[in-house]
């Protein structure tokens, strides 16, 4: 029922063309009021605090869609920050809230939030500083963007005497669920980027007949599809639990399955559409842009596979077999 | 969205598939041959007669067959932990293997009763070991050119011709073969039919093929005017292409086709846990943990289908094409790893182990379809044929 209701909302108001001017500094008011009137922050929060009381598992498509759609927005962070809040007395605060897995203390004392996704519109960021859970003021903090065309990543630098508000030592879940978040969107990008690039190759003639008829064309993707499949079940995987915040071995694999996908996924989509593919003004770059990006946002494969390589070998005994069954302990059924 | 890929949604095991997982782990436990790892490699094409008559001793050959036959009439869940379970120990179950994936299920859903009563006992016990007779010298990818023959005679059919890369023909009661009974070649599918061949029977000759590890696993088989009897002919005269077709979503879709580099992946996991790891020999190893995750889960995905008398074939094809990729990848990645510094020393049945995967990988995805043909069918099923 949410998910119908935001797939609509997000087809009529997060268009390519919003997209773009979000891009270009618009800050897409009307979409993004259109979600926080709609309650759509407060899917997470339970019903006791007037919220939705969904669980993981039912925002996951929610998630997934926000990817599909490109959502220019940290509309995902900010239902997630209200679920890391969820022991505070502080009442989430409105407006935009982004998440930052990682910040640190520069030698000045300045508190540093490196590429925090949407920090260049974010107006508040829950941040993970060395494990403590920290409330930021957006409008407080120097925003540099990371130069990268049309990102919309900022490293975000808060002035010595801004303390923030610390709400907790969960700092760390964070990272994971920002990781989380990351993978279910690369998982939807994913999909629209098929669906694109399936819907080129029956169009586009040469030769005489559609490109989709050459059988190396086929081939590419079919194992286009093959990675789009395994990504979407992996990114499931981190939402499969029954806990307020995703797994941390799923988050892992989630995120380090979906990145893997990326520069293979993005390539073939990319090959395909020729020329064409690589202009502003077609809509395929607004997410192999954006895949790119979330690939190494809050670390690549490479960190990911790391930790869940550490997993296992922590573990003696166990086989590889054993390990991937217990990645959740207790699937909902 | 393409419609293909929504077969592959999160499935969590049923209770009672997980509850079978203890009694096949303490079997194992008890069982399984105390071999090095390079031979537990061998896993699906290592042969142990004695290894299968223990699991048909607890019905655990023909584990989906009705009762009545012998079976244990469990579902596909549970065959799915029976299978992780043998592959991930690396036990020698080729004996029984065709029998239980494929040619048991077949004749219970196309044999007539006296087959059923005849051959399905003797399945469940462990006492008729079955192969495969589809591929010949000149019908591999193109399987529907078969020109083996069958023609009708007095009292039955008499066949003649030759199957090739038959996995343990040479070890196997009974032969399910595709031949044609109509029409020629240029018939494609249509004129095709299924027999059941006792391979004991007087002009047929068996010759193994040694492969490039040493092994004969498969062989060439020659049928020189077998007389067959009426009761051989399995299901319908010219449904053969149909009746073959009916059990590729269970011959592709199970572990078998990502499990068959798991017996090295452990042996790596503890060499890296005894002699410590370098971040990227942790990142490498977590790769294949994170890939075997989303693997097992779309092998899931599809055995609910499966448990639920659906046969998603395409989708089948995606899960194979994508996993032996994988199992694939694991001994070449290995290998590089192993013996990045010339001057560390090297265990040697792990040596033994890569080796033997890279000798063999190339099977991987020739056996069950080759990965062209499986994409071709994956294309189709995206919309683009
Ligand atoms: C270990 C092992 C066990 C086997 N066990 C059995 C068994 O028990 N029973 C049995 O019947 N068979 C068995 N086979 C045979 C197997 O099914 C065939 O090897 C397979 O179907 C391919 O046939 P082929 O080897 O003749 O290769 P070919 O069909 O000649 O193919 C050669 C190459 O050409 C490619 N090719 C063919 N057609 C096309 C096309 N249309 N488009 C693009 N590329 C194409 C193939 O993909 C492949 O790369 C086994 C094979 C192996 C390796």
């Amino acid at each position: 029922m949410f998910t119908e209701a935001i797939e609509k909302i997000l087809t009529d108001l997060c268009t390519p063309a919003q997209v773009r001017a979000v891009e270009n500094g618009d800050c897409a008011s009307a979409l993004w009021r259109e979600l926080e009137d709609g309650g759509f922050l407060e899917l997470l929060t339970p019903e006791v605090a007037d919220g939705a009381g969904l669980s993981l598992a039912a925002v996951f498509p929610i998630f997934l869609a926000f990817g599909r759609h490109a959502l220019p927005l940290p509309v995902a962070q900010s239902i997630a920050a209200r679920a890391l809040m969820r022991d505070c007395p502080h009442a989430p605060p409105t407006g935009m809230l982004s998440l930052a897995g990682t910040a640190y203390r520069e030698a000045d004392g300045r508190l540093c939030a490196p590429r925090m996704a949407y920090g260049a519109l974010a107006d508040f960021a829950l941040v993970n500083l060395g494990g403590e859970l920290l409330l930021l003021d957006c409008s407080q903090a120097q925003r540099v963007r990371s130069g990268v065309h049309g990102s919309q990543c900022a490293t975000l630098y808060w002035p010595q005497d801004a303390e923030g508000i610390s709400l907790g030592s969960n700092g760390s879940e964070v990272r994971l669920f920002s990781a989380a978040i990351h993978a279910a969107a690369i998982a939807g990008a994913m999909e629209k980027a098929l669906d694109m690039t399936l819907e080129y190759c029956n169009d586009r003639v040469q030769f005489g007949k559609a490109i989709g008829k050459f059988q190396a064309v086929q081939h590419q993707l079919s194992v286009m599809a093959e990675q789009v499949a395994a990504s979407r079940i992996a990114a499931e995987l981190a939402f499969a639990s029954n806990a307020t915040v995703p797994d941390a071995l799923a988050t892992a694999i989630a995120k380090a399955r979906t990145s893997m996908a990326v520069p293979q996924v993005t390539a073939t989509a990319h090959a395909l559409f020729g020329a064409i593919g690589v202009t502003e003004e077609l809509d395929l770059q607004l997410f192999t842009r954006r895949l790119q990006e979330w690939r190494v946002s809050e670390g690549s494969e490479t960190h990911w596979n790391g930790l869940v390589g550490q997993a296992l070998l922590a573990q003696p005994q166990v086989g590889a077999s054993e390990f991937v069954r217990n990645v959740i302990p207790s699937q909902p059924a | 969205m393409s419609s293909l890929l929504d077969a592959f949604r999160l499935t969590a095991l049923p209770e009672h598939a997980e509850a079978f997982r203890a009694e096949v782990k303490h079997f194992l436990a008890a069982h399984l041959p105390r071999v090095s790892a390079d031979v537990r490699a061998r896993s699906w094409t290592g042969f142990d007669a004695a290894f299968s008559r223990e699991l048909a001793r607890r019905g655990w050959v023909g584990l989906t067959l009705p009762q009545a036959y012998g079976g244990a009439g469990l579902d596909a869940f549970s065959r799915f932990v029976l299978v992780e379970e043998l592959l991930s120990a690396g036990a020698p179950v080729a004996a029984h293997w065709i029998a239980d994936r494929q040619s048991g299920p077949l004749i219970l859903k196309f044999g007539s009763d006296a087959q059923k009563d005849f051959y399905l006992p003797r399945i469940c016990a462990g006492q008729a070991f079955f192969c495969i007779g589809m591929s010949e010298p000149n019908s591999g990818s193109d399987l529907a050119s078969v020109r083996s023959r069958a023609t009708r005679c007095e009292g039955g059919w008499r066949l003649s011709g030759r199957k090739i890369w038959t996995t343990n023909a040479h070890h196997a009661d009974y032969m399910i073969a595709l031949v044609r009974t109509s029409g020629a070649p240029e018939d494609r599918q249509s004129g095709l039919s299924q027999f059941i061949i006792d391979l004991k029977q007087p002009g047929i000759s068996i010759r193994p093929i040694v492969d490039l590890a040493g092994d004969a696993h498969f062989s060439e088989v020659a049928f020189d005017d077998v007389l067959l009897g009426e009761d051989a002919l399995v299901g319908e005269e010219g449904s053969g292409w149909k009746q073959v077709n009916a059990e590729l979503a269970f011959e592709r879709s199970g572990p078998e086709r990502f499990y068959s580099s798991v017996v090295l992946l452990d042996l790596w996991a503890d060499t890296l846990r005894r002699n410590g790891a370098s971040a990227a020999e942790t990142a490498l190893l977590g790769s294949f943990i994170t890939q075997l995750t989303s693997l097992r889960n779309l092998s899931l995905a599809l055995t609910a289908l499966l448990a639920k008398g659906e046969s998603p074939v395409v989708e089948a094809a995606l899960v194979k094409d994508i996993g032996t990729e994988f199992e694939q990848a694991i001994p070449a990645a290995i290998a590089a790893s192993i013996s990045a510094d010339p001057d560390a020393p090297v265990d040697e049945e792990l040596y033994r182990t890569v080796a033997y995967l890279n000798q063999v990988a190339p099977t991987f995805s020739l056996r069950g379809g080759t990965r062209e043909i499986l994409r071709g069918m994956i294309a189709r099923g995206l919309g683009l044929r």
